[in-house]
């Protein structure tokens, strides 16, 4: 975001909403995070010419076309690739990543490793349906231990990954996850990521009508919500459940639920702290998960590093004051010369 | 005074372990030696592995340099002096010297650990095998080590400065000066003065050798060649490319993006461009090729001088992206620089392997352009033009370079700024009637609206995009048009390049057709041949795809149409795909580029066998 314009007029969501008609399935979660996505576009007075989106293969990297922005449809993994090239090129633009669970994790998981590593500036969005959608219901790598899918048909063999596991094990500087089904929630992190200096991860659970149906029940049914949802929020204790009665104690090295009551109180509770400087609170919370633990949202890490396009252009910079601007005849004849009359 | 002898050419070879500092005391034999105005063409030769074992055959590392009061082209097809500096680097080199060629051999190393390593039952400087050379014995890292013994470096340091001593002798028998190297000593060692006084101590001693000992008997003369006048410089290809690249940037005043994994041949590239921060040049070391490509096509959708580089295998990696950018008719440069093959195959040596891949290493229908440098100073022109094509006609273009081109070193005539072309680079800016994939109507590219650009928010992508709107379609009709469409832009480039040169007379009985780095050995092979009365031409072809409109017509002048390719005959085969020609193909595939000798023989062997057969007896003898 650094450097990017502000827009001079007041944009509205429509100003987002290009003619493409969108082809999702009815009931799809892609409905309700786009909506979020052009109204965050809104929110944070980028000038609409300098917002890119960019998408690698898959349901949701459909997404750019429904938006009124430059934006890229590319090949299958590679969109944080192609964003690097774009952010690093013109650092004004604020760069966009929409991606899936087997777009980012398995095909492109070397690429969104690197820019999260590399801490390029941009705002990677994974819908995470646990499953292939656009190739019809196969296994994911998010996909849980032994289910069963056309491609999988006595169960899974293949053990899940954590993306925000392991967007922690990138480095990333900004991790966060929420809800397709609860649209204020997944606005306020979409927009938290857009205001970071650095590359943001935003992991959305997202069900798939179609092929994955209550994918993340859990968490999404409103009933079994506030037994199953740790909302994170900062410099408050880890409580959830429907009487606000759980939470969550340091055991040692390890997370614990506990009941508030009986002499345990908010006090013995861990304390959210997304601006820890180390990863190891954010491992701790991505390590819990159904049915021993809620599953937290929000925003786990947030810390603040120079960006690689930004670092890029300072030594550019640097360079033209130390040498001063390139004078192209003085390179081709520099090295050991000698003329012929 | 010891007897001094006029030569026209000479070819050296320095070889010796890959520790030895063969490489730099090639170069720097050439540095010296270029300015004093001869023609000069070199090759190194090099293992893959860093440090192969001491002393083994497999870490012996070479570097051959031609130098001459005339114009050359070509590395030289056998040194006239072989410098050996072990037991190994003799057994791998010595079957090129030419009879009666000068041997010199660092005798210390021939002690009989290293003459194991070698493979020697017995030291060949004791019997009379070496007795076809002039053989000069001499030791070496003694005389290095008792030059040095007053420095204040140590033993191990002392030794390691027994290349200078070797070059320092190599300057008298060739009477160069060597200020030159001193200089440059100076320069690499500034943080080291004792060291950078020893290793011209070293260089002092091997001269001083080479006028005092009494088994050296003479010195020689090579006057400088006639060569245009201008001001000149040495340059490898991979250094001529990242400059041409960098000029093409500066004629198009739009920032230069290089995204690139590391692979040999191409990484120099790389580091010439990392260089050069301050004409605003974005280098990005990506996590792997298919990044790399990815990257550049998204510098080039934000407006760079987009730019690539790889060889053959990281080519493979980035086909797929490659499509993208055809469908999304992006600007862009992709340089390989071809090693040998398949797989890693032979990673340090050279080949022409790849123009098959180039011309249609991606799936479906995926035209776009290919060109290839003749000469690693031409390298430097290509590449302009690279850019000038892509820019102009909305397409990514394949820079076919080669490890021969890459690394060699020829003069380089330094351009003068008015002579370069000129890029033109337009973004369109006005909102009305702006579409994505309107057409230019001659070149039919489309238009480069990068983001940023208010009004012009566009989507693009790998999809099948609508004729003039740019948007999805699926439309069969639609399809096909944009197929044709695509195919007929990069086929338009053939009227933006210019005609097809012929080396010798416009028609005649044999043509022989060439593209890449053999140009040097097959125009000094014609050279040799008209010389010699036979009614034969040359063409070396430098744009691929599309070729030079002429090209037919020149091919069909000629009664046979011979090709040396450093392959098993892909440009043969696109021509006979092409023109229905009946070119016989001249292969070879050793990893090493084509001798002058290789070409006379070879198209002498296919003329005797011509008029032996008619052509259906050879093609039935080819099916049988």
């Amino acid at each position: 975001m650094e450097g990017t314009a502000k827009s001079e007029t007041q944009l509205t969501r429509k100003d987002f909403v290009s003619t493409q008609e969108v082809r999702w399935c009815p009931g799809c979660g892609d409905y309700a995070i786009l909506a979020q996505i052009q109204k965050v576009m809104v929110d944070l007075g980028v000038r609409r010419e300098n917002y890119v989106m960019i998408s690698g293969i898959g349901c949701s990297s459909r997404l750019p076309y429904y938006v009124n922005t430059f934006g890229f449809h590319t090949i299958h993994g590679r969109a944080p690739a192609i964003a690097t090239g774009v952010k690093v090129a013109n650092p004004a633009l604020s760069v966009w990543v929409v991606t899936g669970d087997g777009d980012a994790l398995s095909i492109g998981g070397n690429h969104t490793l690197h820019a999260l590593r590399k801490n390029v500036d941009l705002k990677i969005l994974l819908f995470n349906n646990r499953i292939y959608g656009l190739t019809k219901g196969q296994y994911s790598p998010t996909s849980e231990f032994g289910k069963k899918t056309k491609s999988s048909p006595m169960g899974s063999v293949d053990y899940p990954l954590n993306p925000i596991s392991f967007a922690a094990g990138a480095g990333a500087t900004f991790i966060a996850r929420t809800l397709a089904s609860d649209p204020a929630h997944m606005g306020m992190v979409i927009e938290q990521a857009g205001r970071h200096h650095g590359s943001a991860f935003v992991e959305i659970l997202q069900n798939c009508v179609i092929f994955n149906d209550d994918a993340f029940k859990d968490s999404t049914d409103r009933q079994l919500r506030p037994d199953n949802v740790l909302q994170l929020e900062q410099g408050k204790p880890l409580v959830f459940g429907k009487e606000r009665n759980r939470g969550i104690r340091l055991n040692d090295l390890s997370p614990e639920v506990v009941t508030l009551g009986n002499g345990v109180g908010e006090s013995d509770l861990l304390v959210h702290d997304s601006r820890r400087p180390n990863l190891n609170y954010t491992f701790l919370l991505s390590g819990m998960d159904h049915p021993e633990f809620p599953t937290p949202i929000g925003i786990f890490h947030q810390r603040d590093n120079p960006t690689l396009d930004h670092m890029m252009h300072a030594q550019i910079a640097k360079a033209r004051q130390t040498s001063g601007e390139g004078d192209l005849m003085k390179i081709l004849a520099s090295g050991e010369t000698w003329t012929v009359a | 005074m010891k007897e001094s002898e006029e030569l026209q050419d000479v070819v050296i070879r320095f070889a010796g372990d890959s520790g030895d500092g063969m490489q730099l005391t090639g170069s720097q034999f050439t540095s010296t030696t270029a300015m004093l105005g001869n023609d000069i063409a070199t090759l190194p030769d090099y293992p893959s592995e860093i440090r192969a074992p001491a002393g083994s055959l497999a870490g012996v590392s070479a570097f051959q340099v031609n130098f001459s009061s005339r114009d050359i082209r070509t590395p030289g097809d056998s040194p006239n002096v072989l410098v050996a500096m072990n037991p190994a680097a003799l057994k791998t080199n010595l079957k090129d010297l030419v009879e009666g060629g000068i041997l010199i051999i660092n005798e210390d190393a021939f002690n009989a650990q290293n003459l194991a390593k070698a493979g020697y039952a017995a030291n060949p400087l004791d019997d009379a095998s070496l007795g076809r050379y002039l053989v000069y014995r001499i030791p070496i890292t003694t005389l290095t080590v008792s030059a040095l013994k007053d420095s204040g470096i140590s033993k191990k340091e002392m030794d390691r400065c027994r290349n200078f001593y070797a070059l320092g002798l190599m300057f008298w028998l060739y009477q160069r000066p060597l200020d030159v190297t001193v200089n440059w000593i100076h320069q690499k060692f500034k943080k080291h003065p004792e060291i950078a006084r020893a290793n011209e101590l070293a260089l002092q001693a091997g001269y001083h050798y080479g006028e005092t000992a009494e088994i050296i008997k003479k010195h020689y003369r090579i006057a400088p060649a006639k060569i245009p006048a201008g001001t000149y410089r040495n340059i490898t290809g991979n250094e001529a490319a990242a400059l041409g690249f960098l000029a093409a940037s500066t004629l198009a005043r739009t920032p230069l993006f290089y995204g690139s994994y590391p692979i040999t041949p191409a990484t120099d590239i790389l580091h010439e461009l990392s260089k050069h921060k301050n004409f605003g040049v974005l280098t990005l070391q990506a996590e792997d090729e298919i990044a790399a490509m990815g990257a550049t096509i998204g510098a080039a959708f934000a407006g760079d001088l987009a730019l690539t580089g790889t060889s053959g295998p990281g080519l493979s990696l980035k086909g797929e992206a490659i499509g993208l950018a055809v469908m999304t008719e992006l600007p862009m440069v992709i340089v390989d620089v071809q090693r040998g093959g398949p797989s890693t195959g032979l990673p340090t040596k050279t080949e022409q392997s790849d123009l098959m891949q180039a011309m249609y290493g991606r799936h479906s229908e995926c035209p776009l352009a290919v060109i290839a440098p003749a000469t690693s100073a031409d390298c430097f022109d290509m590449a302009i033009e690279a850019f000038r094509i892509a820019v102009k006609f909305m397409t990514p273009v394949i820079y076919l370079s080669d490890s021969y081109l890459g690394n060699g070193t020829e003069p380089w005539r330094i351009p003068e700024f008015a002579s370069l072309p000129k890029i033109e680079v337009r973004h369109p800016t006005d909102p009305a009637a702006f579409f994505p994939y309107s057409r230019d109507e001659k070149t039919l590219s489309r238009p480069w609206a990068i983001p940023g650009t208010p009004g012009l928010e566009h989507r693009l992508g790998g999809l099948e995009k609508q004729h003039i709107q740019g948007t999805v379609s699926y439309d069969p009709a639609n399809h096909e048009f944009m197929m044709k469409l695509r195919a007929e832009k990069i086929a338009r480039i053939a009227d933006d390049i210019p005609l097809q040169e012929i080396f010798g007379k416009p028609e005649g009985r044999i043509l022989v057709v060439g593209w890449g780095g053999t140009y040097g050995a097959i125009t000094s092979a014609v050279e040799e041949m008209q010389k010699k009365g036979h009614s034969i031409s040359s063409i070396h072809i430098r744009y691929l795809n599309p070729f030079p409109k002429n090209l037919g017509d020149i091919l069909g002048r000629f009664e046979t149409v011979i090709v040396p390719e450093l392959n098993l005959g892909q440009l043969a085969h696109l021509l006979r795909a092409e023109y229905l020609v009946d070119v016989i193909s001249l292969s070879k595939v050793q990893g090493q580029p084509f001798k002058i000798r290789d070409i006379v023989d070879g198209i002498n062997k296919i003329m005797e066998n011509k008029e032996a057969s008619s052509w259906k007896e050879r093609q039935k003898a080819r099916h049988s």
